[in-house]
């Protein structure tokens, strides 16, 4: 961990231009939960869907599905590899620092971002949409912030192997984890979208069932992946950073 | 230092330091358009680009192209009366691989430009900033319209090679046709405004699928909330892909591939007035975009 790294990440991420694109993820979901609510209020039957499978199929196919993936993509490859690609990474590597701290840091400021613009307004989103920081809002937001961690991690990972980071990361969130997942059952043990579900599904206790939300793994067996692939990730993308060759190709 | 051409504005440019008078003719801006159009269409396929970039591209093509020729073939084989899988639904079905082309070549097609700062290379010429616009918009929704037109002419030859009856065959095709071309308009459209504000390929890759997997999240998710009120289906508007499928169905009287399609008369001019508006504003947007100075 090192200060001076973690402000220039910041400071990365965060430009007034990026800030607005950040910005807009978050504040789809919110405009879109306002909008169920509203329109919950103006029909009952709306009303009732809401207590039921509504408010997570919402938060299943948005925040889950959709936000985090792509926050954690922006985040994670934006914080390595525009400087790779620039090159001016050499200006950080010729410095003394420990490499793994240098990945260590990045990835700390890309969870950190990854949390204010996407952990917390699907916390938001669960209160608005159930009016109620209960069982639902919980568990979405602890769902998000795992499975955030371990995107967050794997995108960073993917940004120090690849030029096409980008690109890689949208094909494994948007083709492995909804079409291949979707087609062949086996894939979907391999999808943080389905680790992070069986959090949100841990958390809901009982009520899981009553909601609809079944997750394709096991609670255990999702920490331990989670856990598992972001430190392998973490490590490898130190180790890769460490023997990391430039201008291997214009 | 030079002469006037013909049409009698300088096309002389900063090249002509004073050494030697060219007097010859000169090939004028619509010759650098039209190359840079082509240009624009190899690089989009990563054609004289190197050869890792020719491979996301080729990838792509050949996910859209797959199922159409399992299609073909299943149809043959099997005797079906009909394709499986209709021309006008085709693009609908597989909007992910369209998504990420668009994601991926987009900003290959604008930001590049801007990255290795030959923008102003290009603005010294006699080339206009509206010529430039034209012609990346063009090359970007060329490279589209060939993703797209590709596989629903190969579902034709299948289905001609399986023996259905052209005269059943042609009209969705060519339906399906148009809406490709729309759909290449619209969808290039919004990735190069997007891809066009940033310099930096991932931040612009992510923003461009960002764009239209959130609005067609949201689209999905209202139609949801609302379920079938008439009102729902004025939801389509929201994501480009709904938009076009609703002007294909709604005017050219197919069968809506998501939904319902637009309500009645109303609902097809709507939607219609919709793609116009944001085509147009999209060019608009992007003419904007290079006015100014660049960074």
């Amino acid at each position: 961990m090192n200060a001076t790294v973690a402000s220039l990440t910041r400071r990365n991420l965060l430009g007034r231009k990026r800030t607005l694109v950040l910005l807009l993820l978050p504040l789809a979901l919110l405009a879109l939960c306002t909008l169920a609510r509203i329109s919950a209020n103006l029909d009952p039957d709306i009303e009732q869907d809401l207590q039921g499978a509504l408010a997570p199929d919402l938060l299943g196919a948005f925040a889950i599905a959709i936000l985090m993936p792509l926050l954690s993509l922006i985040a994670g490859t934006g914080s390595i590899g525009p400087e790779i690609d620039e090159g001016s990474i050499i200006y950080l590597l010729a410095k003394p620092l420990n490499r793994y701290s240098i990945v260590v840091t990045k990835l700390l400021v890309a969870i950190g971002v990854v949390v204010a613009f996407g952990v917390v307004p699907v916390g938001v989103a669960g209160v608005v949409l159930t009016g109620e920081v209960g069982a639902v809002t919980m568990g979405y937001t602890v769902g998000a912030l795992a499975g955030g961690v371990a995107y967050s991690a794997v995108f960073l990972l993917l940004a120090v192997l690849s030029r096409n980071a980008v690109v890689i990361g949208l094909i494994y969130a948007l083709i492995w984890e909804s079409l291949v997942g979707g087609l062949v059952p086996g894939a979907q043990a391999l999808s943080v979208q389905q680790w992070s579900l069986a959090v949100v599904q841990r958390v809901l206790g009982d009520s899981a069932q009553r909601l609809d939300v079944e997750s394709a793994v096991g609670f255990g067996a999702a920490l331990v992946l989670l856990t598992v692939v972001t430190l392998a990730a973490t490590g490898y993308a130190g180790r890769r950073l460490e023997t990391l060759r430039l201008n291997d190709d214009a | 230092m030079s002469e006037p051409t013909t049409s009698g504005t300088p096309a002389g440019a900063i090249h002509d330091i004073g050494y030697r008078h060219y007097d010859g003719p000169r090939l004028g801006a619509s010759y650098i358009r039209r190359s840079l159009f082509v240009e624009t269409l190899r690089g989009a396929y990563g054609l004289g680009r190197s050869a890792r970039s020719k491979i996301m591209p080729f990838l792509l093509l050949g996910v859209m192209v797959l199922p159409a020729l399992v299609v073909g073939i299943v149809t043959s084989y099997l005797r079906l009366g009909s394709l499986p899988l209709g021309y006008t639904e085709y693009v609908v079905t597989l909007q992910v691989a369209v998504t990420v082309f668009l994601g991926s070549q987009s900003p290959a097609v604008m930001s590049r430009d801007l990255r290795f700062r030959v923008t102003a290379l290009y603005f010294s010429r006699p080339l206009s900033r509206q010529q430039y616009v034209q012609a990346k918009f063009a090359g970007m929704a060329a490279a589209l319209f060939v993703l797209l037109g590709l596989p629903i002419t190969l579902l034709l030859a299948g289905a001609l090679l399986a023996e259905l009856p052209l005269d059943e065959q042609l009209p969705d095709y060519l339906r399906a046709m148009a809406g490709a071309a729309l759909y290449a308009v619209v969808l290039g459209g919004i990735g190069l405004v997007v891809a066009a504000l940033t310099p930096r390929r991932g931040v612009g890759v992510a923003a461009v699928v960002g764009v239209l997997l959130v609005l067609s999240g949201f689209q999905a998710a209202v139609v949801g909330i609302l379920g079938d009120a008439v009102s729902t289906r004025y939801a389509g508007l929201i994501s480009p892909y709904t938009l076009v499928d609703g002007v294909v169905s709604g005017v050219l009287a197919a069968e809506p591939s998501i939904g319902q399609g637009p309500p009645g008369t109303l609902g097809a001019v709507v939607f219609s007035a919709a793609v116009v508006l944001l085509v147009a504003g999209c060019y608009a947007a992007l003419v904007a975009r290079y006015r100014k100075a660049l960074s």
